[in-house]
């Protein structure tokens, strides 16, 4: 499991960042997930050429830390404002940075559609199954039995309605090049996800068309379990319906 | 170049061609669609884009992007597609993003929204109303040089009459002097320099080159729009200096509103008129001191009287002021009703000031 690119990566500030510090919860997955989008964009060598669009939800703390050209977007908004930005610069790599409240609720008909169009971008999911920023409320990709604050009881297919696996979904686009779902829950889970992020990028480059990368990240605080217990919780509730693996590739 | 007969939709495109917009979205919606169809038609050619949004809400945000990279973008709708656009009106408003619209309105409604604005927080679009296609070639264009000069969006107000009319018009290029290079752009060539750029309604900046924070970013941006608001006030007067009575008219309305005050004035009636051209900043000069020492005021718009509100504040009193204009379409809502007519309208102005017909 402890492959020698994650010593080297463990201590060290990745090159697209101004800083290391966060003000994100502990055992929070999003870090470790933006770790590994901004090396993948380094180590393509696309570290002068890229523009971020960055969604709203707790991950936004780092549009002050990234050292990337940011265009920062509406909730929801952010595969429409990419398709902007790529449309006038198809040569320089465009990604979204997304959770799941800012894709598969608020922006579900946005990130669709620009699958739809085959839009040569990346979207960057970061999926925890709950809106982390407001405190601990019910999205689109809370599985059932998921107590939330908005389902107290658990989430109840009767009553809350059944979860969105969002990159299965957008994996059946024709428009869609590459879709892929990893997690930050351990070590190999962390490597297999940057084999993600890299096919993803470099379908980008290629222009085949959209890709997805669906990264399942750790919410103890908004799961309301200790810490520790995130990375197994998250291999018992979320990993169970959003399942892990290279959904599509072109 | 030579005048050439085209509809306002098309004469529309070409200027704003003409001012290097180079990405237009937006979504099929009556009177606006032909806007969409020119862009979708002449865009590609000069080597720009044109995309048919899924939604308003899509479109709007697509020129966000586009606009973010330092291009010249642009969207439009009815006022019921711009109604779906306001959210994101709002923030590219504090993101002083130099976004220009196009409201192909039905009818005049839609006067509070643009001028007011239907969206969340502090904030005003530059609203420009054209009265025929000749002058929307110019508007259009110096929508773009406005949009840049203050990195604040730019609304070109029109409607069916404007957009479904033809005209003969030179579409040609016009310089309204330079405008400062865009630095801001987020463009990708910053990534990695430590000195990475963000375009954000936040004020937020980076952490290598802070922004000034919310507070302190919100209210530059209100001094802006208060800097706006007292220098591109723009408005015509005619026949204002003997005139008894005053009419303040926009748009394609207030063509017809000149056009009456002519025949008026050839029956002997001592009447004079104000066209504000900028709806937004609100010409309360040309107003207040057109409407200095008349009898009365009147305002014609095709609505249940919305600019007669900015009229009465600017007239302060100093005479009456009284809504002449008032809702008239078509069966369809969209285009053209029965009060849209000289006739008619120099009736209304006669009821008005106690003339028998």
């Amino acid at each position: 499991m402890n492959e020698p690119v994650l010593h080297r990566v463990g201590d060290k500030l990745p090159l697209l960042l101004q800083s290391g510090e966060h003000d994100l919860c502990p055992g929070c997955g999003e870090p470790v997930a933006l770790r590994i989008l901004l090396e993948t964009i380094a180590e393509l060598g696309m570290a002068a050429s890229t523009v971020g669009v960055v969604g709203i939800g707790c991950y936004t703390v780092f549009s002050r830390t990234l050292d990337v050209d940011l265009v920062q977007a509406l909730h929801g908004r952010a595969p429409s404002v990419a398709t902007g930005v790529k449309r006038m610069l198809p040569d320089k790599t465009v990604f979204t940075l997304q959770g799941d409240g800012d894709m598969v609720n608020e922006g579900l008909q946005e990130v669709l559609h620009t699958a739809a169009r085959g839009e040569n971008v990346t979207c960057v999911l970061l999926n925890n199954g709950v809106f982390g920023e407001t405190g601990g409320h019910m999205t689109a990709t809370s599985v059932i039995g998921q107590r939330t604050k908005t389902s107290l009881e658990g989430r109840d297919a009767d009553y809350h309605g059944y979860p969105i696996v969002i990159g299965d979904l957008i994996a059946r686009l024709e428009g869609a090049a590459y879709v892929g779902r990893g997690s930050v829950q351990s070590a190999g889970a962390v490597a297999r996800t940057k084999r993600m992020m890299r096919k993803a990028f470099e379908t980008q480059r290629a222009a085949k068309g959209f890709s997805l990368v669906e990264v399942l990240t750790m919410c103890p605080t908004g799961w309301f379990v200790p810490t520790a217990e995130g990375p197994s919780y998250m291999g018992e509730t979320l990993a169970q319906v959003h399942m892990m693996g290279e959904l599509k590739a072109r | 170049m030579s005048k050439r007969l085209v509809e306002g939709s098309e004469a529309i495109a070409d200027a704003a061609i003409a001012a290097g917009c180079r990405f237009f979205a937006g979504y099929p919606m009556t009177p606006f669609t032909e806007v969409l169809e020119n862009f979708a038609k002449k865009l590609p050619a000069v080597g720009g884009v044109c995309v048919n949004a899924e939604s308003e809400l899509e479109a709007v945000g697509m020129a966000w992007g586009a606009l973010a990279t330092g291009a010249r973008a642009a969207t439009g709708s009815t006022g019921q597609g711009l109604s779906l656009m306001q959210e994101s009106f709002s923030e590219i408003t504090l993101a002083e993003l130099p976004l220009v619209a196009f409201n192909m309105a039905r009818g005049q409604g839609d006067y509070f929204q643009s001028t007011r604005g239907g969206g969340h927080g502090d904030y005003r679009h530059i609203v420009l109303a054209p009265m025929d296609i000749t002058e929307a070639v110019e508007l259009t264009q110096l929508a773009f040089h406005l949009a840049d000069v203050w990195r604040n969006p730019v609304l070109v107000q029109g409607d069916y009459l404007l957009a479904h009319t033809a005209e003969a018009v030179d579409v040609a290029p016009i310089d309204f002097g330079p405008v400062a290079p865009k630095d801001w752009a987020a463009d990708g060539t910053m990534s990695g320099t430590g000195q990475s750029r963000i375009i954000s309604p936040l004020g937020i900046g980076k952490r290598n080159t802070p922004g000034p924070g919310m507070e302190a970013h919100m209210q530059a941006v209100a001094d802006k729009l208060a800097r706006i608001a007292a220098g591109e006030a723009r408005a015509e007067t005619g026949f204002v200096d003997d005139a008894e009575h005053l009419v303040v008219a926009f748009g394609t309305p207030a063509k017809f509103v000149r056009y009456a005050v002519r025949v008026l004035r050839e029956r002997g009636l001592r009447v004079g008129y104000v066209r504000p051209i900028t709806l937004w900043p609100f010409p309360t000069e040309a107003v207040a001191e057109a409407a200095t020492g008349k009898r009365s005021v009147l305002v014609f718009e095709i609505n249940a009287g919305q600019m007669v509100d900015d009229v009465r504040l600017a007239v302060l009193g100093a005479a009456p002021v009284s809504s002449i204009g008032g809702i008239s379409t078509d069966s369809s809502g969209f285009g053209v009703g029965a009060l849209l007519d000289v006739e008619v309208i120099a009736g209304r102005i006669e009821n008005a000031v106690g003339v028998a017909a």
